[in-house]
Order: structure tokens, then sequence, then C-alpha cells
């Protein structure tokens, strides 16, 4: 009987163990990436901007030219890159923490000034390498390492919506919110992250993907019951949709 | 190029840039150093470059590390206040060794202190602002011509070195009139960026990561270690000042840099006119500081005098490099002042007991 091949690790992934821990997306959200970039065929001309959080090593399992940012200034970064060398695809792959508290500003004017960069937005609710703190996505009365009431709004405010409050802008040309705790929506995810970096490379515009993720071990439940949480806790506050598309 | 012109300091400090080959600006506005971005704005179109208005210095000094990630040539401007925002992002790009010129137009401080010229920036400058062990080459001018020179030879320096380059100037030199002219550098044999810059994966061979991190403590000492390396290098072959007047039975060395020096030449003139052996030791790199010729003073001298700017911040590495040979004065104004002759000369004259 002749062999099919149904799946193989994306060429541009090395074949190494993330140190994530059990349950969390980023793995899946690293592969869908890689599967894009290999797709698309560009390897060679790819570069991404690591953030400070979990997913500060990332360069560790896709296999290109990477930037480190210092926390939050990721799409500094990336704009000056891609201004500099317009022939790349510059991405960024950003936690809530590092984007939607300490790097609001650059996010916004990134998307703002139209930079010609892919912006992959990871959306768990919290702040995973420093232990479980409140992050802007936290959602309300929901227990935090310095939320330990819940989130009350009327000390810290509500859930930022990051998709929606970028969609606010003239320039952005993708924006979408996707999750990655089901093969369905998986599918999707991937999608998204492909037009996102077509959006880029056909010159229309800043793109952005917010990718809905789990955190199990801050969030103190396993893994099916993190995966349940986003279905049932995060998507009615973050809905999953197309806000922008070019036209 | 050949032909002298008269200009204003911030504008024939972008210039020089653009001379040198810079062909990428990110700024935020701040005075009073807003000629600079403003003529980038006007020239960089002109030459192929890219301007680009930040929504920060923050941002500002990132974007620096994005396009000097890239291995072009980038540079900013800013002035005290600015610089201190960018402070953490010179000590990332120090350490991920991108090369890239800061220019500081100082103002007084601290805070926002005010918008008229000062010299307090000169610790942040030369003793870190950012974490880290780190050092930035810093570049002093004394005239605009040497401003000019000294902007075309930091981007030389920056890439030579992989290192952070500043130009350190006061609001008085960004603000003042002078004739210049512009002289096509030297060409120096600069190492092929591609080596680590991201981009050239395929000539490479292999890929480039532009990091900071280094979680195992032994690469980070190890890196920390090759970082010193090159700091003695740059210490043993950048290090630049002009002695002026220090004949070899001098009694009084001043000491002054950018705008202060000039006010120090003037006294210097009224103090030999009145019979009084004074001389000036003037740094043009204030990192690495000429310790040297503070070391070889002939048994003449009596006194030294630092004059700045500030309340007392280059006068620290004066008495490094006097080591208590002699006693080591200082005479400032501060707050947007600046020392007058008459001031000066009259304070040598008190040191001195004339």
């Amino acid at each position: 009987m002749k062999e099919v091949l149904i799946a193989e690790r994306p060429k541009s992934m090395y074949k190494v163990s993330t140190h994530y821990c059990p349950g969390c997306t980023h793995g899946i959200a690293h592969r869908l990436i890689a599967e894009v970039i290999d797709e698309l065929g560009i390897q060679d001309r790819a570069v991404g901007v690591a953030p400070v959080g979990c997913s500060v090593l990332i360069y560790n399992y896709i296999d290109l030219d990477w930037y480190e940012a210092a926390h939050g200034r990721a799409p500094a970064v990336a704009t000056a890159c891609k201004r500099a060398r317009p022939d790349l695809a510059v991405f960024t792959y950003q936690g809530d923490g590092d984007l939607a508290s300490i790097g609001m500003a650059e996010i916004v004017h990134a998307a703002n000034r139209g930079e010609r960069i892919s912006v992959i937005f990871i959306n768990n609710a919290i702040y995973g390498m420093t232990g479980g703190q409140m992050a802007p996505t936290t959602l309300l009365s929901q227990r935090t390492s310095t939320t330990p009431y819940g989130r009350d709004p009327k000390a810290s405010g509500y859930p930022i919506r990051v998709a929606e409050m970028l969609s606010a802008l003239a320039a952005p040309g993708y924006i979408a919110r996707v999750s990655v705790v089901k093969p369905k929506y998986i599918i999707k995810a991937k999608e998204a992250i492909k037009k996102a970096f077509l959006t880029q490379i056909e010159d229309k515009g800043f793109s952005l993907v917010e990718i809905l993720s789990t955190c199990p071990t801050n969030w103190g439940v396993s893994p099916v019951a993190a995966t349940n949480w986003v279905e049932e806790q995060m998507i009615p506050v973050f809905p999953l949709k197309e806000f922008k598309v070019p036209e | 190029m050949g032909e002298r012109v008269l200009m204003k300091g911030n504008e024939a400090l972008a210039e020089a840039a653009i001379q040198a080959g810079c062909r990428y600006f990110f700024g935020y506005p701040i005075t009073p150093q807003n000629e600079i971005p403003e003529y980038m704005s006007r020239r960089l179109p002109e030459v192929g470059g890219v301007y680009l208005q930040s929504e920060s210095e923050v941002a500002t000094i990132n974007m620096l590390f994005g396009a000097a990630g890239a291995g072009v040539r980038v540079m900013t401007s800013s002035s005290s206040p600015g610089i201190s925002l960018m402070s953490e992002g010179i000590s990332y790009i120090a350490g991920a060794e991108l090369p890239c010129v800061i220019m500081n137009v100082m103002r007084a401080g601290p805070g926002l202190g005010g918008i008229l010229p000062g010299q307090a920036d000169y610790l942040q400058a030369t003793r870190g602002g950012g974490h880290g062990d780190y050092r930035l080459l810093v570049l002093t001018p004394g005239t605009l011509q040497e401003a000019i020179d000294l902007v075309m030879k930091a981007f030389d320096l920056a890439d030579l070195y992989r290192n952070p380059v500043m130009v350190l100037v006061d609001g008085f030199m960004g603000q003042m009139m002078e004739a210049v002219e512009f002289k096509a550098p030297e060409k120096l044999e600069l190492p092929d960026k591609k080596e680590w810059a991201v981009g050239y994966r395929k000539e490479r061979g292999g890929r480039t990561i532009v990091k900071t991190l280094s979680l195992e403590p032994d690469p980070l000492e190890e890196h920390n270690r090759r970082l010193q390396e090159k700091y003695r290098r740059i210490e043993k072959n950048e290090v630049r000042h002009e002695s002026y007047m220090m004949d070899d039975d001098v009694e009084l060395v001043m000491v002054a840099y950018g705008t202060t020096s000039r006010i120090v030449r003037s006294s210097l003139k009224a103090l030999r006119a009145e019979g009084i052996k004074a001389g000036m030791i003037r740094p043009i790199t204030a990192w690495p500081f000429p310790y040297e010729p503070f070391k070889k003073l002939p048994p003449s001298v009596k006194s030294v005098l630092a004059v700045e700017m500030s309340c007392g911040q280059m006068v620290e590495d004066v008495k490094l490099g006097v080591a208590e040979r002699f006693p080591v004065h200082f005479y400032g104004r501060c707050g947007g002042n600046a020392p007058s002759v008459e001031e000066v000369v009259h304070a040598a004259k008190e040191i001195l007991g004339r």
C-alpha cells in the first residue's frame, strides 16, 4: 500500500519541544504562523518581532530572522524594519499585557499610520510569565493574583476590546478576532493569519489577528476546562469576527 | 560641498547626517532641537530616505532599534527630557550592539526644567542613563564646523564598533548660526552589516536574532566581557581632546566643552592680558574622557578649574584625571544661564588669589 503523508511539521518550525505549559495554546498559534509562512513561501523574507512575555522565546521554535523587542515596543521595531526594508514580510507576536497595556501607544499609532506590518495578538485575559496578574483584557469578576476578589470595574475598569478599538481607525486593512481552542476555530484562525500576511504583501495596510487563547496554569483550571472557559466566558465578551477586510 | 555657508546649528547637524549617508530619521518634537526633524522631513524625501514622526520618544528609540537591526544608517535627535525617555531603549540598542546616532541638544533640567541651554546631561550621557553595563560614544563639538565633522564621523564610529553614538551639544549650539563647510569625510573600511542584520537570511545562509535576553548567567557574563573589551578598544582608539594655550609654565588649567569652551577661550585671552598663565583642556569626547592630558600636567600648575552649564558634572571626570595632584575647582551656571567671560575671569583670579 502506498504511504500517504497527511500531516507534517511545517518546514519553518524547529523540531524541538516548547517551554509552554500543558494546555497552553501558544504552540497552536506558532504552528499556524509557520504553516502560513511555508504556504506563502516567504521564510527567507519573513521577519518576526518577539514580545516580552511567555512567547519571548518564540524564536526558538520558528526558524526565521527575529528581533526581540522591549516590552510593548514590537510595533515600533516592526515599523522601522518595514520602512527600511519594504521587501520583507514583518510581523509582531504579542500578548495582552505587551500589546494592550504597556504597548498601547505603539500598537494604536502603528495601526493608525497603516504600517504594512502584521500583528498576531494573543489574548488570554491574564499575565502569564509573571504569574497570573490582571491583564487589560481580564474579564469582569475574573480572579487573578492581583484581583483576588475578582476584577471590579470600579477599581480596574473593563476588559479592553482591542480588535473593536483599532477597527475605529481609518488606516488598518485587516482586523479579525479568532480562537484556537477547537479545530473549527483553528481552521478559521489560519485563514485569518493568512489574510493578515496577504494584506501586508499586497500593500493593503496594517493587519491584526487577535487570537483568544488559554492559560490553564494561571487560570487555575485543567486544559479542558480552559478550553470551555474560552467558549463560555471569553467569546461572549470578545466576539469572533472579521472587523475589517481590505476593499 | 567645498563652499562655506551660513547655517543654523540644528540644520547643520541634520545636513551633516544626510551627507554621512543617513537615510532614516525617527523623532518626536521637543524644543530646542525642532529644526533637526523639520529639516529632515524636508530633506529625506529628496534623497530617497524615510522621515517618520513617532508617537513618543519611547517609540522613537525602539524604531531606531528596528531600523538599525535592519542594517541601515539611522538617527534621532531630542533634548534632555526626551533622552531620559529613550534611555531604556538605548540600553537595549547598546546590549544588542546596534549602530545608530542619537543627538541630544541639551536644555536645562531637572524635570521639564526650561527650554534654554544646559549641560546637565553629562552624567546621563557618560554614565549610563539606562540600565546595565553599557557605554555610549559621546562626542562634544565646540563649534558648528566641528559638529558637522563629528556627526559624519559619528556614523562611521557607530558602524565600526556596532555601538550607539551620542552627539552631545547644548541649546546654544543648536540655535546659533555659523559659517560652515561640508567636507567629504575620509572613507573607512567598515564591517558588513549583512552578517548580523535581519533580512539577509539568503545571503547569509542562516538566520539572525537581534536580541538582548540571556537567561543563563554564563553566556550573559561572557557577552558583558565582550562588550567591555570593545569599550576598552574604544577608550584606546577614540579618545579626543584639544589642548589650548597649555604652555609648559601654565598655572591654571580650565576644562570645558561645547559652548562653555568658547566662553573659556575668551576668558583665557582676558587672563593672559593680565599676565595670568591660563590654558584649557577641551574634551571632544566625553566618553571616552581624555584622562591622559590631566596625568601629564606640568608641576607649574597651581589649580584646575572646570567650567560648565550645570551644577558640576564633568568636574567628576576632571578629578579622576587629576588624581589629587592639584586642587580641582568648579564654576558653573545653570537653569538656562551661561557663565559670562567676566564671571569666569573672576573665578579664575579668586582661585589663584590674584
